[in-house]
């Protein structure tokens, strides 16, 4: 099989996946316990909003019909109107997407600056202390809820010495650079534990691997070894790795958003669960979902086109 | 996602013990008590559960007795850790804090784990049609960020712990699914199961008493990095006010109480979180030292 053919096909499996994804997203509303309008509406709802809200969302339309009409507006790019700020969901959301997109990406970096080099520490002398020492401290990252690590580092460097903003985001690309150096680090310090442990694995495999014993006699000393023959192959996997992880990446970003008040579509989904806005909660899941489809599609593609080994009969 | 990814993390070969080429000749290496991880872990986890089995036992205070005249105390000999804002005792809300939060956590580990556990077996086992369609469904959920699909569920569901366990559940799943599945796949083209197969056993007895005992391994190993997760989502949903709702004690509400203070009391905030912290390296450490002692010869 092709490469073309490759990508074709997983673009065509991308398909069921997002209509399920819009599938999901769409219950989501008759998981509500009682009558979904009343209960987003609030107990002071007048009768009226709430024939309104059924109207709209075709709540007394049979459910494969709603679910038409869903997708009918989605088609349309209408997500429909956020009951707080009386808006048009996707407006909302496409203006908070930069400043997520943002954090996300600047996490990614910061956490392949900070696995690199300690997957590189503990794959040089595999079951030494160093590597220990790099396999056990991580774990600690494992189990750290990432809106107290926020909270701390933002106590200590924000509040305390002052070096970054408290909140906010920053203007043009040194400020925002700046202002979500803190956001970044703590996505990317719950990222690493997943992220070393995969690459120090990768980086075990290629040094185990025949080219890398060919250059060792040929004498090729140990830093120029790493950085041309190891680190060159590890680096491929550990991409990978966090495409694969980009759920957990966005996951992280959430709260972390709402700590430092970044203008994001985490921070908006919650403080949107605060205002019962359900409309922009359902259409930041959905983003969300089509998100994470879209960028393991990327993923694959990226990894198949990067790496000539890639077979593509599966 | 980053659930299965965790799993892989978990078990992957280089979590194996220290200095594994050399210890592997001898076979004790495999004894539980010889793994530094494990037991590591276990004393963790043993003196956390006992912490806060004792909890009437090593405190004398009520979690949610106010007391505004003590509000906001530093450590002293009356209150180890001191008192919040309410003037309720830090030590003690620790206590009956982490009895709600590891409750919770380890009874909602317990529902994706049955649930993925069937329908990953009855996906490997069958194939077909019925694999096409969970597998399809595990895609979908999996499409999800772990955290974002809680919260949203939680927060159409309602707050409370009967959200919860909906939540992590219908989440929590699939990763368990996968893991059977692959295991399922590879165990029954085994001579046991084609043997168990000719001689008429019924499906549900091959699966149950033959496979599932041999692939349920894998899906233990992973439920120690998944109830890490568990905790981290209560804790989350707590300080969001999603969770466990006050006047009950948890670590969420406490980290959640105490950032208002963080300038002048930093403690309020850093002791539950560091609770939280060190329940999941017990917990971790756990599931790595499993994962070596379980899978020899990786």
């Amino acid at each position: 099989m092709g490469r073309m053919t490759f990508v074709f096909r997983r673009l065509l499996l991308l398909v069921p996946t997002a209509l399920g994804v819009t599938i999901i997203t769409f219950f989501m509303i008759h998981l509500i316990p009682g009558d979904p309008a009343r209960t987003i509406l609030g107990i002071h709802a007048t009768p009226r909003a709430i024939a309104i809200l059924h109207r709209e969302w075709g709540l007394d339309r049979p459910l494969a019909s709603q679910y038409w009409l869903f997708m009918d507006r989605l088609f349309h790019g209408n997500l429909g109107m956020s009951l707080y700020y009386n808006v048009p969901v996707w407006g909302l959301i496409t203006s908070h997407l930069p400043a997520t997109l943002w954090l996300i990406c600047y996490a990614a970096v910061l956490a392949i600056i900070i696995s690199v080099p300690l997957a590189m520490i503990a794959a040089s002398r595999k079951d030494g202390i160093r590597d220990h020492v790099v396999r056990a401290v991580p774990l600690l990252g494992l189990g750290m809820p990432a809106f107290w690590l926020a909270l701390i580092l933002q106590t200590e460097f924000a509040v305390k010495y002052r070096l970054f903003p408290v909140t906010g985001y920053g203007t043009g690309i040194p400020g925002h650079l700046h202002a979500m150096f803190l956001p970044a680090l703590t996505v990317a310090i719950a990222l690493c534990p997943v992220v070393i442990r995969s690459l120090r694995a990768s980086m075990l495999n290629v040094l185990g691997a025949d080219y890398v014993t060919t250059a060792r006699s040929k004498g090729v000393p140990g830093p120029r070894l790493f950085v041309r023959h190891v680190l060159r192959n590890a680096v491929i996997p550990a991409v990978t790795v966090l495409g694969i992880n980009i759920g957990f990446l966005i996951g992280g970003t959430l709260i972390v958003e709402q700590v430092f008040a970044i203008p994001g579509i985490g921070a908006l989904m919650i403080n949107s669960i605060f205002s019962r806005d359900f409309p922009v909660v359902q259409g930041i899941a959905l983003t969300f979902g089509i998100m994470v489809v879209l960028v393991n599609l990327l993923t694959d593609v990226a990894y198949a086109s990067l790496d000539p080994r890639v077979r593509f009969d599966r | 996602m980053s659930a299965i990814s965790l799993s892989r993390g978990t078990g992957s070969p280089d979590s194996s013990p220290p200095a594994a080429t050399a210890e592997r000749a001898q076979p004790r290496r495999h004894r539980w008590y010889r793994q530094p991880a494990l037991m590591a872990g276990l004393v963790i986890i043993g003196l956390i559960l006992f912490a806060v089995i004792a909890a009437p036992l090593l405190t004398s205070y009520n979690p949610d007795a106010q007391n505004l005249n003590a509000t906001l105390l530093g450590p002293s000999a009356h209150h180890l850790l001191g008192t919040d804002q309410e003037g309720r005792d830090t030590f003690a809300r620790l206590l009956y804090g982490g009895r709600v939060d590891i409750r919770v956590a380890f009874i909602a580990v317990l529902f994706p784990f049955v649930l993925g556990t069937v329908l990953g077996s009855v996906a490997g086992y069958f194939g077909g049609w019925i694999d096409i369609l969970i597998m399809r469904l595990v895609d979908i959920v999996v499409a999800f960020p772990f955290f974002v699909l809680i919260i949203a569920l939680v927060f159409v569901l309602g707050p409370g712990e009967r959200s919860i366990y909906i939540a992590i559940t219908l989440v929590g799943w699939v990763s368990y699914a996968r893991i059977i599945r692959g295991e399922i796949l590879v165990a029954k083209r085994q001579e046991y199961v084609l043997a168990a197969q000719s001689g008429g056993l019924s499906n549900l007895r091959i699966m149950g008493r033959h496979l599932l005992p041999n692939v349920i391994t894998q899906a233990i190993i992973y439920a120690m990095s998944d109830i890490v997760q568990d905790i981290l989502a209560i804790v989350t949903l707590s300080y969001l006010g999603l969770g466990i709702q006050p006047p009950t004690p948890d670590w969420g509400t406490m980290i959640s109480n105490g950032q208002n203070f963080l300038t002048t009391h930093w403690e309020l905030t850093t002791i539950p979180g560091l609770a939280v912290v060190v329940t999941g390296l017990g917990l971790s450490l756990i599931g790595d030292g499993l994962a070596d002692l379980l899978r020899p010869g990786q």
